[in-house]
């Protein structure tokens, strides 16, 4: 206590604060915000979790063959829901095809389809929820009118009309076309919780203090608004990854998705919905990947997230 | 009205004795309130003054029953109303004696209203539960209710919205809804901090008024030294959940007896004197997970000396009598 | 000679009100700054006092540029504000800074203090190289009496009182003239209030500052202004060195005001000249004719609903008043 006498005696008025002390000391190195967040992220247990799981995905769609070395083409009627054996450890599917390399081989265009769609929303949710919100009055009018009648739209009928259009060609395999899709209608919802994040940040003190030094919209946006509005906009971002995927086999099983003998989860699990009863493994497995995928990224968007809200440390 | 049990009319008519309240967080246990002792008698005005954190408003809700628990907890004292301790009475008793004996008005007065009913129906819902009345008694003594707190045109006014009223105006619906059901005590939280001084002198005037009329016991939770001064009989000076100083309000503003109290004092413009030094408390309150040793006050005072930094804190001397201070040298400080 | 640094001419901020979503349609304005004519010297502390909705906030926005004028000028050094565009808006703008109210949401939560307080100089970055930025803020940090070792620290790890410090230093930055300070302690607790203003008091001998002080508590007003000028519904009501103000104000209004004030003295109890005004102030988009107090004086006859009340010397106000029956009564001390 005599400790605490002397601080306050020397250093007031800048000394017992409310506030947890930083556990860091004294510090000479200047340091910034995403310097500070992966600092944080280092120490977080999710975010390694979540890193591995991401990592082995990623390894699983560059090569999988380092996972199987079955073939998932090699399907024969014989075998239709036989049980697991020798290399096929998960058994075998309605076609007779090895469940296991099938899901392996599935993550590829699963995994590209996802984080690809989801990016592409990701950019234009951003920008149209940052001008939107930002800039107000009439762009926010016409931007938010359009948002309203993008949402209107049946998704499932602009998806078909939208991908049939993007991949008339017969030979091609309907990946770009599917992304595009999907990249093109989901990116509304993260707009709008932009928007209103940007809306609510945008009218904060800080950012009038920015404005009165003379801040011009750029900085204003990407230094005193965005770092300030983007935490919702991550979790919508990491569940609509989750959420493309199981899109894209949608899109498959109506035949303008992934076209011919393309392999992903999002296929495996709506063939295999319809005998879950009679074998559950074809099901289960995809499932399971595609919901390790999903728990990956959405862990990994919160602890993000949290690393880059300094009051959290 | 129905008598409670144990009601001792010779009791003081509220006594807070010894009180302790603390808050359980995951940063560890903060201490709001260290033992407050105070008494208020009929038509008086007992000021509890102090800074945030301070635990004037905690005390508040723990006389009130409103405290968040978890994670505030009461692990020590008595709250006695005319003599039965309200922390020990089963809870519907408590609250039938929260309900009729004691009212709180808040500084928000907006967020204390429910913005989706008139401001009519709200007040008359206190009289068809409490009293059991009919829509249109209550509704009749609700126009009164809003009439005696001098709103203009009432009969008129009773079907507005919370939103439809200024500021001044929803104060007078929240004190009108406080008074309803006759209360012998309220406690008043900050009620004009939020308020323009025009207004505010509206308000204080007000509450005057209608406490001479019902004779009630009014304890003002407040930071304004200067509304203390127009108002109070006696003062509480809390800091870090303690009582530092009680006293006479002439008694406290001429010749205060806690370093706290003078510091204070001394720290405050003033409306009609120019160019006075502002003497400055240096420092900052403690933290409440982390009070110093000894007297709370020992880093930031010009008194302090070794007994002040060790236990136990300095106890609750009798300057002069119905005056206590928690300072070891008040006598230094009264003389200064 | 006194050397004006700040002078607004019949400055006037309406906002429109609106109807409709697509297509706006004006059906009304806000009169939120009506006609207000200032000056400030070299040195000085010019006091700013009214009611919540009298316009002083917006007065504030207008001087440092967060918003347009309807029309009016601003002069700075002979250059006004209002009319300069790009880059020599942008260096008048560094001779003029703001402290804002409250410390909790002006500072942003995501910028270190190092951070917030060297932003100035890189939106300016001709005032100091960057090289010598990090040395600059730490010296900043030092003026405003925080530890320069606190630099990368976030503002949350500040108490109130710091907080207000970090936010003073950073309109310290560009070094500016003149600081517009928009309630700066009303947020703080009553012990800190006096630290930021002995702060901002030892600021102003140090550097040459003009404050323009705007504030609803009058106390702390009068403890550091030379000049107050009262605003009531956008316009300035009577305006004068502190002790014609608070000694012999002339306006009702201000009258009414300063007898409002609580005084932390009990012997002056019921020796005080209270003046309970009625009601509440109007709405500032349909304010009264004439003179916009007339509604809640005593005083008033009909000649303040027809004739607006110039602020000027008067018969019986030896400083500027707007009021026909200006008359000096002191409400503020015993009697």
């Amino acid at each position: 206590m005599s400790d605490l006498n002397s601080v306050t005696a020397a250093e007031a008025p800048d000394q017992m604060s409310m506030q947890p002390r930083p556990r860091r000391g004294k510090q000479d190195k200047p340091r910034s915000l995403a310097g500070d967040a992966w600092n944080d992220l280092r120490k977080s247990k999710i975010f390694w979790v979540a890193i591995v799981l991401v990592v082995v995905v990623l390894l699983m769609a560059a090569w999988p063959t380092l996972f199987t070395s079955a073939d998932p083409r090699d399907c024969a009627l014989s075998r239709k829901f036989a049980g697991p054996s020798g290399g096929a450890i998960f058994g075998y599917d309605f076609q007779g095809c090895d469940v296991y390399a099938k899901t392996i081989y599935g993550a590829r265009n699963s995994i590209i389809v996802g984080m690809v769609s989801t990016a592409i929303a990701g950019v234009i949710g951003m920008v149209v929820g940052l001008s939107a919100g930002f800039f107000g009055g009439s762009v926010d009018a016409v931007l938010s009118r359009f948002i309203d009648i993008m949402l209107a739209i049946p998704f499932l009928l602009a998806g078909i009309v939208l991908s049939s259009r993007l991949s008339a060609d017969p030979n091609d395999d309907g990946l770009i076309a599917v992304i595009l899709t999907l990249g093109l209608l989901t990116w509304t919802t993260g707009a709008r919780v932009m928007r209103s994040a940007v809306i609510s940040s945008k009218n904060q003190d800080y950012v009038a203090a920015g404005r009165m030094l003379g801040a011009g919209p750029g900085r204003l946006m990407l230094r005193h608004i965005l770092p300030n509005s983007i935490a919702a906009f991550i979790v919508v971002l990491t569940i609509l990854l989750g959420v493309n995927i199981g899109v894209e086999a949608t899109l498959s099983f109506l035949g303008v998705g992934l076209k011919g003998d393309a392999i992903s989860w999002g296929i495996a699990i709506s063939e295999a919905t319809g005998t879950a009863r009679v074998a559950a493994a074809p099901l289960v497995w995809p499932a399971t990947f595609l919901g390790l995928t999903v728990l990956a990224f959405i862990m990994l968007g919160d602890a993000i997230r949290d690393a880059f809200d300094p009051k959290l440390r | 009205m129905d008598v409670l049990p144990g009601v001792d009319p010779r009791a003081p008519l509220l006594e807070v004795t010894d009180l302790h309240v603390e808050f359980r967080t995951q940063y560890g246990v903060a201490k709001a309130v260290n033992g407050a002792n105070f008494w208020l008698s009929p038509g008086e005005t007992l000021a509890i003054l102090g800074e945030s954190g301070c635990g004037k408003s905690v005390t508040a809700q723990a006389i009130m029953g409103i405290l968040d628990s978890p994670p505030g907890f009461i692990t020590k004292g008595e709250v006695r109303y005319r003599g039965i301790d309200l922390l020990t009475l089963p809870e519907e008793q408590r609250r039938k004696v929260r309900a009729n004996r004691i009212a709180m008005i808040f500084q928000d007065a907006l967020s204390a209203l429910n913005p989706v009913y008139t401001v009519g129906f709200q007040l008359a819902e206190v009289f068809r539960i409490h009293r059991g009345m009919s829509r249109g008694d209550a509704k009749k003594k609700a126009v009164e209710l809003l009439d005696q707190v001098k709103i203009p045109a009432a009969k008129a006014r009773v079907s507005d919205y919370p939103h439809q009223f200024s500021g001044g105006m929803r104060q007078r619906v929240m004190i009108a809804m406080a008074l309803a059901l006759d209360p012998e005590v309220l406690i008043a939280d900050e009620p004009t901090t939020a308020l323009d001084v025009t207004v505010q002198a509206q308000i204080m005037g007000l509450l005057a008024e209608l406490q001479q009329q019902r004779n009630m016991g009014l304890i003002l939770i407040t930071h304004d030294m200067g509304v203390v001064a127009d108002v109070a009989d006696r003062i509480s000076v809390m800091y870090a959940g303690k009582v530092v100083e009680e006293a006479a309000v002439y008694d406290i503003y001429s010749r205060p007896a806690h370093p706290y109290t003078r510091a204070l004092l001394e720290s405050i413009p003033r409306l009609d004197m120019k160019g006075q030094q502002l003497n400055v408390i240096r420092g900052l309150p403690p933290a409440l997970t982390d009070v110093p040793r000894g007297c709370a006050f020992n880093p930031r005072c010009r008194y302090a000396k070794d007994p002040c930094r060790q236990d136990p804190a300095p106890p609750a001397y009798a300057v002069a009598p119905h005056r206590t201070a928690r300072c070891h040298f008040f006598r230094e400080v009264l003389g200064d | 000679m006194t050397d004006v640094v700040l002078e607004t001419k019949s400055l006037v901020k309406h906002f429109p009100i609106n109807q409709g979503i697509v297509f706006k349609t004006k059906v009304g304005a806000v009169q939120a700054v009506d006609g207000v004519d200032l000056q400030l010297r070299r040195g000085e502390t010019l006091g700013v006092v009214g009611e919540s909705g009298c316009g002083k906030s917006t007065l504030a926005k207008l001087l440092v540029g967060l918003e347009k004028p309807t029309s009016g000028s601003i002069m700075v050094r002979g250059q006004d504000m209002v009319r300069l565009k790009g880059n020599e808006l942008r260096r008048a703008r560094r001779n003029i800074q703001m402290v804002l109210q409250d410390p909790y949401t002006s500072l942003n939560p995501r910028m270190t203090v190092g951070d917030i307080i060297g932003e100035p100089f890189e939106i300016h970055p001709e005032v100091v190289p960057r090289k010598g930025r990090e040395r600059a803020v730490q010296d900043l940090l030092d003026t405003v009496g925080l530890n320069p070792d606190h630099i990368n620290r976030y503002p949350h790890q500040f108490s109130g009182g710091q907080r207000q410090r970090i936010g003073i230093a950073r309109a310290l930055a560009l070094k500016p003239e003149i600081i517009v300070c928009d309630e700066p302690v009303s947020a703080l607790d009553v012990s800190i209030q006096a630290q930021v203003i002995n702060l901002l008091e030892r600021l102003q001998d140090e550097f040459g500052l003009s404050y323009i002080f705007i504030a609803h508590d009058l106390s702390v007003v009068r403890h550091i202004s030379d000049r107050v000028a009262v605003m009531y519904l956008g316009r300035i009501v009577e305006q004068g060195y502190d002790t014609e103000i608070y000694d012999q104000p002339t306006h009702p209004y201000t009258q009414a005001l300063l007898s409002a004030v609580p005084v932390p003295d009990p012997r002056l109890r019921g020796h005080r000249d209270q003046i309970v005004l009625e009601g509440d102030v109007p709405s500032p988009a349909n304010p009264p004719s004439g003179c916009r107090f007339r509604t809640r004086c005593w005083k008033a006859q009909s000649v303040c609903a027809e004739k607006d009340p110039v602020l000027q010397l008067r018969e019986r106000s030896p400083h500027p008043s707007a009021c026909h029956f200006a008359e000096i009564r002191d409400v503020v001390h015993g009697h």
